[in-house]
């Protein structure tokens, strides 16, 4: 029976390539766990989403924390984005949130992660960003959910670049989209 | 290309807002106890002043907050935005 | 002419191009308009409506006549010859007026680029670098962009030389330097800031709110052919500045007088920047026209470079005392309180015509013919103030400098150096220091103590107060040009004032004077001038027209950038995309998704293909992927009280394991969306949207959540792209879905209508919907969207199993009366417009909607209602839009309608066409005959009920 397959499972070879100067590495890191988590940050329910995670939710507007594997991302004032390594396990976290406190939803499949970094990263992400994404305002710690090219995604910057949340059936799109913007930069 | 500040995001760009048309115009408690004159009010009635004008904006391609703003109509300067709830701000 | 030496070019190195068919030699460093004056050619245009000759006026983007078309590498019409960098195999030719659009596909890459900053400073000329530098001295990020290919401005065009005021970096102790040399050592050091860009060939069009500021970036158009393919050609720069420094300079205008347009009359200062920056002579015998000192600064350049300089005829009493002792000295004669009366020659300048200026008379008559191919006009400079006033900045007249200033704007902007009418080099210098160290404390928000102390120039010659001086006065004002480029004259202006005009705004309008590509840029004040003439008003009263974005012309392919092809609009796709391609499918949008439309076999038509794809839909087993309708996940105690508000029927009713058709109106009662409702919890339901509704419904409930009911325990999540959605449908659908999936119950007993199962289909985790867009029996299956691809392959590898389009679809659901919101439905449609009132719950006490539902005209007799259309002609297929009309006959114009065909079908299963349609009083007229006028012919139809197929509902069990 066939592979289950990632939304810019077609791109890998092309990315490969356009990675190979150095000067970018696109890459998708397919079937991470996705959950979005609502929950009352005031809430007894977010301080135990807070021990199952191993980090206070960030309640700061824009800012993401890590915690061992996950990263835990603020998408709204009671609205977070918990990404994890493939096949995390949630029943705690679900069990946080129970009885009408919140709501824990798998959004694994509805969007997928794609890696834009090395040293042209961000002026590949200019091309079609209007965020300020100077390391000065907007480095690791941040997140933010805007517009990319004709995109919505969630941006979240790291070491090295940045990981690019798109939904799923944009995943084609960005990718193309992604591979033309880098054509200067790997010259 | 406006710069909008989102009570929780800060500044984005307007191509990531969706505009609500007049703020604090709140469902009435009992349509059914209006008169269809009170009912058409509700639906099609609005403000369009020239100066400053409370209007709803939602955060839709950020945070998918509405929140509300004070705008000039006539100059396009956002002079307060404030969370949905909280009253409006006297912007002089 | 070009000099032995002198000027920015290389000299040893030559670059060949053609005009109007023959073949010319330059330099790099030139543009066109410097190399063809230095070959001696005079005329490059014709006027678009006179047919005069037209020469180069100007040496940049304000050239109001000398526009030519780009032949080669690339056609480009409408360039102003001062701006293109001259290149190896240019080829151009002159323009009469207009040029001609490229007839094939322009090859180049485009692209755009956003930026942000503390500090913009637009203009590199004196007061620009002073500003860059003195915002760049801390660290701030700042960008610094000049429309020219090499940063200088104004002192690459003179000889001036500067001098430090104290030791300094970039200049060392202190010593004379030219201009020239100061602006290169200032660019390089800024150019090594690492948070510093220096945007050459960067032309600033547009400043919007918040400031918010677009420019255009030419980066290998001075390339010609030997342009590499990869590199974008030419880039848009989206800038977000916290200050913006406009330094932006001035331009310098003409004089209206006989023959103004001749080829050979220039504006003084560009012809010194020919013979300085470019190394050429644009004449060999110059006359001078001013009204100011600057003009004798160009005189002087071109007499010391080997120019003869006939006359200085200036309108004033005397000029400044170092003007009148620069002119003693080379012994050149000034003629003062006189004007030119007329420019002569054929085709090109050969003589010019001076007399006194008399005021009392009533014109100006020409006492005096000087031989000259060259003729100087100076009427003044006016600072650049265009992106000043886009920025919605006020300005002002300035008497005593005879131009329009800035004033205040509420963005955060300033002017410096001469765009703020600041005329001496020394002032450019300390202004623009000053402009950018207040915009670098200000973009910061601290004071900086560290302060970058400007160079001087090092002579500083006296001037003497320019006069503004707009006419020489005549008897016939017809060769009086205004606007060169769109053939405007003084007399066309008095036509207007004669006509009884007033407003500068609509003598524009009029004359079209300042509408060319140009905008105005040297004629705009000198319009009002003449208004202002006419009307006995001042200028300031008149004030200037609006300045508009763009400031120069910008290509469409710029503005385009890399949105083009399949890039221009996101195109979303399932998770079964790579499966229907490798199939064959034809693709239908619908939004931006691309949906399978329908599936031809070899030899089919689309007719063929869907009849065989409905066929098997209604009588064997077949699949759709249904993966992009919305799906939302509502979660929360008060989940069943909000789709209760949201939703016109009663969903909190519906038990766990159970499914519901809803429709969602707004307010005014008309129908929004419409969808199933699953209840997958007691306090978790999964809602389904139609596909281009899917952000809109998620939008709504977040709006009516947040906005007036906060208290409601819910929240509303998307996972439309978390499944992948397979419709497998069909009498032979539960035979396949029981080979799939064989520890699931799949009788009509065990797994009813309307219910849900959760179940492992071919190994899959699923969840199973038995749900009927079609009415046969059907079942949606929902894997997660990477396991989808593998699911429709179980599906397709049982070989049972027909592969089916949106086209079957609709036919399907047509046939059944199932209407399509969006197609059926055009926001004027009550649920009970469309048949549905049973979907309009009678007991809630309130919904969104319910109260309109009361209203008068919600209950009209006469409201267009959901009907089915049978035409006579069975096999006649109505267009979809098609109107309907009562009778045999069309009356006269205006022909009363009765409503339209909303969708139409040849259907399968009733062996014949069939159509939807809303028809007024539809519900009241079963059996009429209506007429669909069709190319000219009345068909005629008979009016059914919506649902033609199945109507008892007898086949959803199998």
């Amino acid at each position: 029976m066939a592979e289950r397959r990632s939304p810019a499972a077609a791109f890998a070879g092309r990315f490969e390539t356009a990675s190979a100067s150095g000067a970018l590495r696109l890459a998708e890191l397919p079937f991470l766990t996705q959950l979005n988590v609502r929950v009352d940050p005031a809430s007894l329910a977010a301080d135990e989403v807070a021990g199952v995670l191993g980090a206070p939710l960030p309640t700061e507007p824009g800012t993401a924390v890590r915690s061992g594997e996950l990263t835990v991302a603020w998408l709204g004032p009671d609205e977070w984005l918990v990404i994890a390594p493939e096949g995390f396990r949630y029943e705690l976290l679900r069990k946080a949130v129970a009885d009408g406190r919140g709501s824990v939803v798998d959004v694994s499949a509805q969007r997928t992660t794609l890696l834009v970094a090395g040293p042209r990263a961000r002026d590949v992400l200019a091309h079609g960003c209007a965020l300020d994404l100077h390391p000065s305002v907007f480095g690791p710690g941040r997140c933010a959910q805007t517009t990319l090219a004709r995109t919505q995604v969630v941006l979240l910057p790291q070491q090295d670049g940045f990981l690019v949340l798109v939904r799923s059936s944009f995943a084609a799109y960005l990718a193309a989209w992604l591979l033309d913007a880098a054509t200067e930069h790997l010259l | 290309m406006l710069l909008i500040p989102c009570p929780w995001c800060g500044p984005r760009e307007e191509a990531e807002f969706h505009y609500g048309g007049q703020a604090h115009v709140a469902y009435p408690d009992d349509p059914s106890a209006l008169s269809d004159e009170e009912w058409a009010r509700y639906l099609f009635f609005r403000d369009n002043p020239k100066g400053r004008f409370a209007e709803r904006w939602s955060h839709s391609a950020g945070c998918r907050r509405w929140f509300n703003a004070v705008r000039d109509t006539a100059t396009n300067e956002i002079h307060a935005v404030y969370r949905v709830g909280e009253a409006r701000p006297v912007t002089s | 002419m070009r000099r032995e030496n002198g000027g920015r070019i290389d000299r040893g190195t030559t670059l060949r191009f053609t005009f109007d068919g023959s073949e010319y030699t330059g330099h790099p460093g030139d543009t066109l308009a410097s190399a063809l004056l230095a070959n001696g050619v005079r005329q490059v245009a014709t006027s678009v409506k006179l047919g005069r000759p037209r020469g180069i006026v100007s040496a940049g983007g304000e050239e109001p006549s000398a526009v030519v078309q780009i032949e080669a590498p690339f056609p480009e019409p409408m360039l102003p010859a001062t701006t293109v960098e001259l290149y190896e195999g240019l080829v151009a030719s002159s323009l009469p007026g207009q040029g001609r659009l490229a007839t094939e596909p322009d090859p180049a890459r485009y692209d755009a680029v956003h930026a942000h900053c503390d500090v913009l400073v637009v203009g590199a000329g004196p007061a620009g670098l002073a500003a860059a530098r003195a915002a760049a001295g801390t660290g701030a990020r700042v960008i610094l962009a000049d429309e020219r290919s090499e940063p200088g401005g104004s002192l690459l065009g003179t000889h001036e030389t500067i001098t430090e005021s104290e030791p300094d970096d970039v200049l060392g102790p202190q010593e004379v330097m030219p201009g020239a040399e100061w602006a290169a050592a200032t660019t390089a050091l800024l150019d090594g800031l690492p948070e510093v860009r220096v945007l050459r060939r960067t032309t600033v069009i547009g400043y919007y709110d918040d400031n918010y500021v677009v420019a255009v970036e030419r980066r290998t158009n001075h390339l010609g052919a030997a342009a590499p393919a990869d590199v974008a050609r030419e880039r848009v720069w989206r800038i977000r500045a916290k200050r913006v420094v406009l330094a932006t300079g001035a331009h310098e205008r003409s004089i209206a007088f006989a023959g103004n347009d001749l080829p050979g009359v220039m504006l003084a200062g560009s012809a010194r920047a020919y013979a300085n920056r470019y190394g050429v002579l644009p004449g060999e015998r110059a006359v001078v026209f001013t009204a100011n000192d600057s003009a004798y600064a160009a005189a002087f350049d071109l007499a010391d470079a080997g120019a003869e300089i006939a006359a200085i005829v200036d309108v004033r009493p005397a000029p400044g005392a170092a003007c009148a002792a620069g002119a003693r000295e080379r012994g050149i004669e000034v003629l003062t309180g006189h004007v030119v009366t007329a420019a002569q020659g054929d085709g090109q300048l050969s003589s010019v015509l001076a007399g006194r200026l008399r005021p009392e008379a009533e014109a100006a008559v020409g006492e005096r013919e000087l031989a000259a191919d060259l003729l100087l006009v100076s009427g003044g400079w006016n600072p650049v103030v265009h992106l000043f006033s886009q920025a919605g900045g006020t300005l002002r007249y300035d008497e005593a400098l005879g131009t329009i200033v800035p004033v205040a704007c509420r963005q955060a902007v300033e002017a410096a150096g001469a765009a703020k009418g600041v005329f001496t080099l020394t002032g450019c210098l300390a202004d623009g220091a000053e402009a950018g160290h207040r915009a670098l404390e200000a973009a910061l928000g601290t004071a900086v103590s560290e302060r970058y102390t400007p160079p001087r120039a090092t002579t500083e010659t006296p001037t003497a107060p320019g006069t503004a001086f707009w006419l020489v006065p005549a008897t016939d004002y017809g060769a009086h040009f205004v606007d060169p480029q769109r053939d405007v004259t003084v007399a066309d202006v008095l036509r207007a004032t004669g006509a009884g005009l007033r407003s500068v705004e609509h003598i524009k309008r009029y004359t079209t004077a300042g509408t060319a590509h140009d905008q105005g840029k040297t004629s705009g004040l000198l319009t009002t001038a003449i208004v202002a003439h006419a009307l006995g008003a001042s200028v300031g009263e008149l004030g200037s027209t609006t300045f508009r974005a763009p400031y120069a012309p910008v290509s469409f392919a710029a503005l385009a950038g890399r949105d083009r092809g399949s890039l221009h609009d996101p195109v979303r796709v399932t998770a079964l995309h790579e499966w229907h391609v490798a199939n064959g499918a034809l693709f239908e949008n619908v939004g931006q998704w691309k949906r399978p439309w329908y599936y031809p076999r070899e030899g089919e038509d689309m007719e063929a293909a869907v009849l065989r794809e409905c066929a098997a839909a209604r009588q064997g087993v077949a699949a759709m992927d249904a993966s992009t309708l919305g799906k939302i996940d509502v979660i929360g105690p008060d989940a069943a009280e909000l789709l209760d508000r949201l939703y016109t029927n009663l969903m909190s009713s519906l038990a766990v394991g159970a499914i519901r058709y809803g429709v969602m109106c707004r307010p005014d009662g008309m129908v929004f969306d419409d969808g199933t409702v699953i209840r997958l919890a007691e306090d978790h339901f999964l809602v389904t949207t139609t596909t281009g509704n899917a952000a809109a419904v998620l939008d709504w409930m977040e709006e009516w959540l947040q906005t007036e009911w906060p208290t409601l325990r819910v929240h509303c999540t998307s996972v439309t792209e978390q499944w992948a959605t397979v419709a497998l449908v069909g009498p032979g659908s539960r035979e396949v879905l029981a080979g799939l999936a064989p520890d699931l119950a799949v009788s009509a007993a065990d797994f009813p209508f309307m219910t849900w199962r959760e179940a492992e289909i071919a190994g899959l985790p699923a969840r199973v919907c038995r749900i009927s867009f079609s009415g046969e029996l059907a079942y949606e299956i929902n894997v997660t969207s990477w396991d989808g691809l593998r699911l429709w392959t179980a599906i397709m590898d049982t070989g049972l199993v027909t592969p089916y389009g949106t086209e079957t679809m609709h036919v399907l659901r047509a046939e059944k009366g199932y209407p399509i919101v969006g197609q059926d439905t055009d926001g004027t449609v009550t649920p009970q417009d469309l048949g549905m009132a049973w979907v309009v719950s009678k007991k809630k006490p309130d919904f969104v909607g319910k109260r309109s539902f009361a209203r008068a005209d919600t209950a009209r007799a006469d409201r267009k209602q959901l009907v089915g259309l049978l035409p006579e002609d069975p096999g006649f297929l109505l267009p979809e839009g098609a109107h309907l009309v009562a009778g045999a006959e069309l009356p006269e114009p205006p022909v009363p309608t009765l409503g339209h065909v909303t969708s139409s079908y040849r259907s399968a299963a009733l062996g014949r066409t069939f159509a939807l349609a809303l028809v007024s009083g539809g519900q009241g007229r079963a059996g009429a005959r209506l007429y669909a006028p069709v190319g000219g012919v009345l068909v005629p139809v008979t009016v059914t009920s919506h649902v033609l197929y199945d109507p008892e509902g007898a086949r959803r069990d199998g």
